[in-house]
C-alpha cells in the first residue's frame, strides 16, 4: 500500500454498496463502523445498510453522545471508543497449548490466523496508529506471528474526515486528517445536499482493481477541489490542539515536576486510556492449567501499564503510586516511544480524552507542565 | 568471540517454549537451587543473557544462565524462590521437564574488556548472572588484567556457590572478597555492605571495567562507590531487573524510561541509566 497515485474517481452510495460486495466477494470479512449501545462501534458489516447514516458524535473529556445529523452521510462522525488494533492485535488469544504425556510435554502453537480483514472507514489517525504497532511488533528482531498474519493480508478502505472530533489533535501529531498513505482505498465523501458521492483514490493494485470493479467515473476537477475544501475544514476545526516537536526533552526533563502529583489526585487508574488508545501494545500473559493438570495453555490479553501487578518483581511494584503510572503513561507515549520505535506514540485521534471517566485532557496535562518548565528554572 | 543474539535466528513463535530435560538439580540454600537444562539444540549464549523458564500449568519468568558459556549444550539457571513459579521450578527433580525459550538479551562486555582489570560485584542471587562472567575470565585468563570478584549476602546461610567460592579463593591471580550483613561468631570472613571492600582489591581505576548485580539499591550504592574509586561511569555494567512476559520487546512490561531491559538490556552501560535510577518508581 502506498500513497495515493493517480487521478481520483467518484462512486455514488450504490458504488460504494458494489465495491463492499466486490471485497466480501473477494474472500474478505468487511468491518466496518456500525452503531451499537449509542456508539459507533467496528463489526462485520455486509452493506451500506449497516453503517452509521446520519448519525455523528459529540465528544469532550469525560464524554461521548451519539446524534443525528441534518443529512445522510455514513461516515459523517470521528472516531469512536474503538480502534482497529481490536483485530489486528486481539485483546484476547490463545498463544499455545501444551500437553503432557508420562514424563514429558509438546507445546503447540496457536496456528497463525488465516482470516483476511478489510477494515472499511480507516482514519488518518488509526493508519498511522497501525504503522506505529507495526514497528512494535513485527519491525524488530522478533516478530509476532499473529499480527503478521492479519496485517499483511488486511485490506484498508480509508476515509478523509469530513469533520473533527471535540477531542481530536491529529493535525498537531501530524498524523492528519489527510490520509496520505497506507491504504488500499481512500475515500472523501462529498454531500452537497443534493447528492451524496465519494471521492476515491486508490494506494495499491490491489484498490484498483477493486475500484475497477464498480461504476465510477474520473471526478471533475471541481470534486476534487470539494474533496480538498474537505479535508481543509477538518483540518482547521481540531477541538484540541497540542505543541509537540519537543515533548521528548520537556517531558522527560520534567519527571518531578508537581503536575505529575496534581494529575494524580484526579487519575482512576481505571485503565481506559491504554485500551482505547489505537498504539497501547501492552500485554500480559496467562498460564493455565486443566484440573488434571494434564493440559495447559498460554493466554496473552491486554494490559496496562496502570496496574499494579504490570510492574511487580518480588518484594513489590516498581511503580506503586497512581502518580508514577501516569507518568509512565503519558512519557513513554508523547516522549520515550521516540527514542525506543522513532516517532511519537500518539496519533491525536482523542479517544483517552473523550473516554476518561474524569476527563483527563493529554493536551492540557502537557500545557501544565510547558506552563511551569521546572528543568527551565520555573517555579510550580 | 562469545556468540550475541543477533548470530540467532528468531524462532517462528517465539512465544511458544521448549520442553527440556532438567540434567541435574543442586540445592544451593534454604531458598536457591541451580538446575541443569538440556537443550533440544546447542543454545550459545553471552554471559549475562536469561532465558524464559516455564513450570509446566504455572507460569514463566527470566532466569539469568548462570553456567558455562563454553557448553551450549547445557543451560545452567541458579534460582531463588520467592513466587510461585520459582517454587514451582524449585520442586523439579532431574528428568523432568521445564519451558524453555531463548537465551535473550544483551550479557557482559566480556569482548570489551580485554586487556582491562575487571571487577565483578555481587548481591546475594546477583551472584549467579555473574558466574558466567567469572568462569570467562578464568577460562581467558591471560587476555583480562587484574580480576577481582566482590561479594555479598545476608548471612552465611544465604551464601551460594559455596564449594566454588573456596576453590576461587585459593585461584592465583584471583581476588575474592565475600561479605555477609549479618553473621554470628563462626563467621570469620567481612560483616557489611560489599561497598566497604572495593578499597581492599587491587586494580588500576583508570584502566577498569566493573560489572554489578543485586539489588537495584546495592547497584546504585556500588556504582556511585566505583565512580568515588575513579572509575569511569562508561565502563561500569549493571544488570537490571523488571518484570517480564514476553523477553522479546512486545509486553512493555519491563521498560525503564526509554529502555526496555529484555533487549537493551539486562547489561546496562552505566552511564546510559545513571539518571534514570535517581527517579523513584520510574
Amino acid at each position: 500500500m502506498a500513497k495515493a497515485d493517480e487521478a481520483a474517481a467518484i462512486i455514488t452510495v450504490e458504488g460504494l454498496q458494489d465495491l463492499l460486495q466486490a471485497i466480501r466477494a473477494g474472500g474478505y470479512r468487511a468491518i466496518g463502523p456500525t452503531v451499537q449501545n449509542q456508539a459507533i462501534v467496528y463489526d462485520d458489516i455486509e452493506s451500506v445498510e449497516d453503517l452509521p447514516r446520519g448519525w455523528t458524535d459529540e465528544q469532550d473529556g469525560g464524554r461521548y453522545r451519539l446524534a443525528k445529523r441534518n443529512d445522510d452521510a455514513l461516515f459523517g462522525y470521528s472516531v469512536g471508543p474503538q480502534s482497529w488494533k481490536k483485530f489486528l492485535h486481539a485483546p484476547k488469544l490463545r498463544l499455545w497449548t501444551a500437553e503432557r504425556d508420562g514424563e514429558t510435554a509438546s507445546v503447540t502453537p496457536e496456528p497463525s490466523p488465516t482470516d483476511r480483514l478489510a477494515f472499511i472507514g480507516v482514519r488518518a489517525c488509526d493508519i498511522r496508529a497501525i504503522e506505529i504497532q507495526d514497528r512494535v511488533l513485527v519491525g524488530d528482531l522478533y516478530v509476532d506471528p499473529h499480527y503478521k498474519a492479519l496485517r499483511e493480508r488486511a485490506l484498508i478502505v480509508a476515509v478523509n474526515c469530513g469533520q473533527a472530533g471535540g477531542t481530536c489533535f491529529c493535525v498537531s501529531m501530524h498524523a492528519g486528517p489527510r490520509v496520505e498513505q497506507g491504504f488500499d482505498l481512500a475515500l472523501t465523501e462529498l454531500l452537497d445536499g443534493t447528492e451524496q458521492i465519494f471521492l476515491v483514490e486508490t494506494g495499491s493494485d490491489e484498490g484498483r482493481a477493486l475500484l475497477a470493479q464498480v461504476p465510477h467515473r474520473l471526478a471533475s476537477s471541481r470534486e476534487v477541489e470539494a474533496g480538498e475544501a474537505v479535508i481543509e475544514h477538518t483540518a482547521s476545526s481540531m477541538g484540541r490542539e497540542m505543541r509537540s516537536d519537543d515533548l521528548n526533552e520537556l517531558l522527560m526533563s520534567n519527571l518531578e515536576h508537581p503536575r505529575w502529583d496534581e494529575v494524580a489526585t484526579r487519575c482512576l487508574s481505571c485503565t481506559n486510556c491504554t485500551l482505547v488508545c489505537p498504539t497501547c501494545f501492552c500485554t500480559s500473559v496467562e498460564d493455565v492449567s486443566d484440573l488434571s493438570g494434564e493440559r495447559a495453555e498460554r493466554w496473552r490479553r491486554w494490559d496496562s501499564c496502570f496496574t499494579m501487578d504490570f510492574s511487580y518483581i518480588h518484594g513489590g511494584s516498581v511503580r506503586a503510586s497512581a502518580k508514577s503510572r501516569y507518568r509512565q503513561w503519558m512519557t513513554h507515549k508523547l516522549a520515550t516511544w521516540i527514542d525506543q520505535f522513532g516517532s511519537s506514540g500518539c496519533v491525536g485521534c482523542g479517544r483517552c480524552i473523550t473516554w476518561c471517566p474524569v476527563g483527563i485532557d493529554i493536551t492540557e496535562e502537557v500545557r501544565a507542565i510547558r506552563g511551569c518548565d521546572t528543568s527551565a528554572g520555573d517555579w510550580p | 568471540m562469545p556468540p550475541t543474539l543477533k548470530a540467532c535466528t528468531p524462532p517462528p513463535y517465539p512465544m511458544a517454549p521448549s520442553m527440556t530435560p532438567v540434567t541435574r538439580f543442586i540445592r544451593e540454600s534454604a531458598e536457591v537451587f541451580t538446575f541443569d537444562l538440556a537443550p533440544e539444540r546447542a543454545t550459545p549464549f553471552t554471559p549475562g543473557q536469561f532465558n524464559m523458564l516455564y513450570a509446566f500449568g504455572v507460569g514463566e519468568i527470566p532466569i539469568s544462565i548462570s553456567g558455562a558459556a563454553d557448553a551450549p549444550d547445557r543451560l545452567t539457571h541458579t534460582i531463588r524462590a520467592v513466587g510461585p513459579v520459582s517454587a514451582a521450578l524449585g520442586r523439579l527433580k532431574a528428568g523432568d521437564q521445564v519451558g524453555l525459550r531463548g537465551p535473550f538479551g544483551v550479557g557482559w562486555p566480556v569482548e570489551e574488556a580485554k586487556g582491562f582489570d575487571v571487577l565483578l560485584i555481587g548481591g546475594g542471587i546477583g551472584l549467579a548472572p555473574l558466574r558466567p562472567a567469572i568462569y570467562w575470565l578464568l577460562r581467558h585468563r591471560a587476555a583480562y588484567g587484574r580480576v577481582g570478584v566482590l561479594y555479598g549476602a545476608r548471612t552465611p546461610d544465604d551464601l551460594i556457590f559455596v564449594s566454588e567460592l573456596e576453590e576461587w579463593r585459593k585461584t592465583p591471580d584471583f581476588q575474592l572478597r565475600v561479605a555477609v550483613e549479618r553473621a554470628g561468631p563462626e563467621w570469620t570472613g567481612d560483616v557489611g555492605y560489599v561497598t566497604p571492600l572495593l578499597s581492599k582489591l587491587r586494580y588500576d581505576p583508570a584502566d577498569a571495567i566493573a560489572m554489578i548485580c543485586g539489588p537495584e539499591v546495592m547497584i546504585r550504592a556500588t556504582a556511585l562507590a566505583l565512580e568515588d574509586a575513579g572509575i569511569a561511569d562508561s565502563r561500569i555494567f549493571v544488570s537490571m531487573e523488571r518484570n517480564m512476559k514476553c523477553a522479546i520487546g512486545h509486553c512493555g512490561h519491563c521498560q525503564f524510561g526509554p529502555l526496555f531491559i529484555c533487549k537493551d538490556g539486562p547489561v546496562h552501560r552505566y552511564d546510559r541509566v545513571r539518571d534514570l535510577l535517581a527517579y523513584r518508581e520510574l
